[in-house]
């Protein structure tokens, strides 16, 4: 590989390879301050022209790893950056066997974690975003790690994938040269990368454990209500993508976080209102 | 007329965690999570005594529990029919 760059991310090392230096470069600075693995990595995402003679003439970058990416579309060079980011995620849906993953946002406050599980759109990711830059330590926007064997949560605050709206709502509260480049022309419409604050990269390896769930649903008027054990199971066996393949430890993992902490669904109108209830709900989860 | 006869996977072969009053089941043969609600559970527990069919199931569910009215075999026999497509119960 001609250009490539090695990132520890919570508990997972990655390689990062590609046939161009400028995604490389952009991922670089983006990650500027996450500590080298020093060891062999986990996974590798590979970087690569679609055909040879493509790289030479309107480049489009085909994204290949250690498992097979069927549905991972070739896009344009610009979004380099975004390719290297969709497939870190697919190498961590389709590979990770030693955690539950929740397709989930974290942040953590006094050694306990703060989970927040929806559908896209819902808003996890400004939430976590926000409360990271509030008071909280962000563990990761996007995926929550479940540890198989003592049911705490492990960071993965891998760079947060803010889109459209959530962009300036960040761009007001963070200082810009934590931010990566605007890409405009997504299949998700505008996206900018921002690097998760110190603290967030330098408790990466402390765990947390999961104290509250939270559905959170944006553009609705502001509403919480409580959520039964047995649909909180449900709905984070859909939010998982590897419950499935993990058998019986999948299931001990998730009953037991299940059993040991409340959840609720929250409706929220704007990111202030939802910080105001999140803070509410944690504190009668205390 | 007795009714089909059912038997039931042992103990070992499934994970049992209650929650809310319903109660989650991991069948350690299929790899499937099934989450399922009373009486479901206890007709499990009786068949786990030996195959059994709907009216056996009632008689032995009624040393541990008061079953009202005299429908209990049918609602029971309803349940065992869905316990078999899920696979957690089959005919002997």
């Amino acid at each position: 590989m001609k250009h490539s760059l090695s990132l520890q991310i919570g508990p997972v090392a990655f390689r990062i390879g590609s046939a161009w230096r400028s995604p490389i470069e952009a991922l670089a600075r983006l990650y500027a301050g996450y500590p080298d693995p020093g060891r062999v990595c986990d996974f590798t995402v590979r970087l690569e022209p679609e055909k040879p003679w493509r790289r030479w003439i309107r480049p489009s970058v085909a994204i290949q790893g250690d498992y097979i990416l069927p549905d991972a579309a070739p896009m344009s060079l610009a979004h380099g950056l975004l390719a290297a980011e969709m497939g870190m995620n697919l190498q961590m849906a389709l590979g990770q066997k030693s955690h539950l993953l929740l397709h989930a946002a974290s942040v953590e406050k006094d050694g306990r974690a703060l989970i927040l599980t929806g559908e896209s759109g819902a808003g996890k990711s400004t939430l976590a975003a926000l409360l990271g830059e509030r008071g909280w330590r962000l563990m990761g926007d996007e995926f929550a790690l479940l540890g198989l064997e003592d049911g705490r949560l492990r960071a993965f605050p891998r760079a947060i994938s803010l889109k459209n709206g959530a962009i300036t709502v960040m761009e007001r509260e963070v200082a810009p040269q934590r931010f990566g480049p605007r890409l405009d022309g997504t299949p998700k419409g505008a996206i900018r990368h921002m690097r998760p604050n110190e603290r967030a990269l330098e408790a990466m390896a402390e765990p947390a454990q999961p104290a509250l769930v939270l559905f959170p649903r944006f553009g609705e008027a502001a509403a919480a209500r409580g959520v039964g054990q047995a649909e909180v199971f449900m709905r984070l066996t859909q939010a998982s993508t590897n419950y499935v393949s993990l058998g019986a430890a999948g299931f001990e993992a998730l009953t037991g976080l299940v059993g040991g902490c409340p959840a609720a669904a929250i409706d929220y109108p704007d990111t202030e209102s939802a910080i105001d209830m999140v803070e509410q709900l944690w504190a009668e989860a205390a | 007329m007795a009714g089909a006869r059912y038997v039931a996977d042992p103990e070992e072969c499934v994970r049992t965690v209650a929650l809310d009053g319903l109660s989650l089941l991991f069948h350690r043969p299929s790899g499937m999570t099934h989450i399922v609600a009373p009486p479901a559970p206890q007709i499990l527990e009786a068949l786990r005594l030996g195959p059994a069919d709907a009216g056996e199931v009632v008689a032995r569910m009624r040393a541990w529990y008061d079953l009202e009215g005299d429908e209990a075999a049918d609602a029971v026999e309803a349940r065992l029919e869905e316990l078999e497509a899920a696979g957690l119960v089959r005919r002997t």
